[in-house]
């Protein structure tokens, strides 16, 4: 490839080596470099200790991470439907929802989630005194709930950007067949905007998987919890937080090479 | 008025967007197995009125009565009148994501709730008739315009419609492809079919209409067969139009 890259262009070869530098994925090799430099640290320090006690954390940082993000893209398409729905009702329901959620601090909507929506629920499904103390003590239900009803706001918006960019005419094609405005979005607009909103939504995996990190102020024990409480233990903050941001670093690295993997993969098919 | 030989009574029909009065009390018949060309300048309201014979564009005043049924936003009519109502639209409007197949499969099986093996029996059939029986296995995409139009045209003719309506079915694509989709609509108006077309074609128009439309500013300016609207319109502005049409 480079060779031929020369062969056209053979007079400017400082703009072919720079289109070179230019494809490289320079910031990923740095990323890389640091990698094992942190990764030969902690295998030859004390990072080792750190990082094994961390790891444990990593657990529930990926699972309240996986689950919010799929109750958040359910949630969130329904909400995302009533954004683009023609009924006042469902269409201002779904707006004031966004709105709110938005405007509010995910912290906050944390809290809430805890205090306020987890003893609700509890009392609105009748549990007996045995579920609601372990739902209660489960702080990681109400963190999954909280992350995912604030996530769903933005999930909807992803979503909905996508249904308004597909054209008109697929939507009256469609109806004009006789198939009812359900079908129709669910068999030819929903289809083609989740295709093109893929990316995006990848991008909220990430930064999901970043922000169960809020969990840890209502005592999930996930990977932040875990370093706090191994900060104030050994009172090693720099090494600590480094091993922390290490694994979330791979983890979110490992994410995002996904996204960029999907990206690739729908963007050739795309008439 | 609304005898069985009936299948599309536009009654009085007005439409405005904004200010701007795109159908002024219109009204006009197509009786069955009739080919209606409308033909007028831009922005004169053709696409209007077609796209108000099947709701598409909900009219402000008038009705709309497709074969005896009176089209109207009242639940689970709409969708059935539309079924009996084709529409082939300028730019396709095939379903990108869908393969050829699936695209003429999709609504008989959603709306007339029709088994997969019939579906795809009955697309095969009408792609045969269409001339690209070899590309049902093909994405939109992949097609080149004029076979575009045509799975067009076989996707809408597969609910078995009443009447066929063509907005500018020809004026995207180019010239050498304009051909094989007229001689579609040909064959399909030679057998019958009643179909209202929106076109400049006039070999379409010599070949196949029964009755030809001129519209100008949302009215009805004059109607007729073609010999007599072509070659001896009565109207200043049909004489204007179709000097500028036919050079
Ligand atoms: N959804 C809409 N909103 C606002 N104005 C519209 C809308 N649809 C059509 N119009 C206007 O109504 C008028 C009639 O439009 P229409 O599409 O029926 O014309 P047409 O005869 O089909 O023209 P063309 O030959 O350009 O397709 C035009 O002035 C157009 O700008
Ligand atoms: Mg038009």
């Amino acid at each position: 490839m480079g060779p031929r890259a020369n062969e056209l262009a053979p007079a400017s070869s400082a703009t072919s080596s720079f289109t070179m530098l230019r494809r490289l994925p320079i910031w990923l090799v740095i990323l890389v470099l640091v990698g094992l430099f942190v990764l030969y640290s902690m295998l030859t320090g004390d990072y080792l200790s750190t990082l094994q006690f961390l790891v444990i954390g990593v657990r529930l940082t990926v699972v309240s991470a996986v689950l919010s993000y799929a109750l958040a893209l359910a949630v969130g398409l329904i909400i995302a439907l009533g954004r683009v729905s023609r009924n006042l009702l469902a269409y201002n329901l779904a707006t004031l929802y966004v709105e709110i959620m938005r405007g509010v601090p995910l912290l906050v909507i944390l809290l809430y989630a805890q205090f306020v929506v987890v003893p609700g629920l509890s009392n609105w499904l009748d549990l007996n005194l045995h579920t609601r103390l372990l739902w209660q003590r489960n702080s990681a239900i109400a963190g999954v709930i909280g992350l995912a009803l604030g996530y769903a706001a933005y999930l909807a918006e992803v979503y909905r950007a996508g249904i308004e960019s597909i054209e008109r005419g697929q939507m009256e094609a469609a109806r004009s067949l006789g198939m009812t405005y359900g079908q129709a979005m669910r068999h030819v607009i929903l289809p083609q905007a989740l295709r093109r909103v893929l990316p995006a939504l990848g991008n909220d995996f990430i930064a999901i998987m970043k922000d169960t990190s809020l969990l840890t102020i209502i005592s999930v024990s996930e990977l932040t919890y875990y370093a706090r409480q191994e900060a104030s233990r050994t009172f090693q903050y720099f090494r600590t937080y480094n091993a922390a941001a290490f694994l979330y670093l791979t983890l979110t690295l490992l994410l995002s090479l996904g996204v960029r993997y999907i990206e690739r993969r729908t963007s050739g098919g795309r008439r | 008025m609304d005898d069985a030989n009936t299948v599309i009574t536009v009654n009085d029909v007005c439409k405005r967007f904004g200010s701007l009065q795109a159908l002024d009390h219109v009204s006009t018949t197509v009786k069955r197995g009739e080919v209606l060309m409308i033909i007028g300048p831009s922005g004169s309201g053709k696409s209007t009125l077609l796209r108000c014979i099947n709701h598409l564009e909900v009219p402000d005043s008038g009705t709309v009565t497709i074969d005896g049924t009176e089209v109207n936003e009242r639940r689970g009519n709409i969708n059935r009148v539309r079924a009996d109502v084709g529409m082939v639209f300028q730019r396709f409007e095939l379903f990108p994501h869908l393969t050829v197949l699936d695209n003429i499969c999709l609504a008989q099986q959603q709306v007339r709730r029709r088994p997969r093996t019939e579906a795809e029996e009955h697309a095969h059939s009408l792609l045969e008739k269409v001339g690209i029986p070899e590309k049902r296995l093909s994405y939109p995409t992949q097609l080149s315009g004029g076979q575009q139009q045509r799975v067009a045209i076989a996707r809408a003719l597969a609910m078995q419609p009443k009447v066929m309506l063509f907005d500018e079915p020809t004026s995207a694509l180019d010239p050498e492809m304009i051909k094989e989709v007229l001689d579609v609509m040909l064959d399909l108006a030679h057998e019958g079919m009643t179909m209202v077309v929106v076109s400049h074609e006039m070999g379409f128009a010599r070949n196949a209409a029964n009755r030809v439309m001129f519209m100008d500013y949302g009215k009805v300016v004059e109607e007729g067969v073609p010999e007599q609207v072509f070659s001896h319109p009565q109207h200043d502005r049909t004489k204007l139009f179709l000097s500028r049409i036919l050079h």
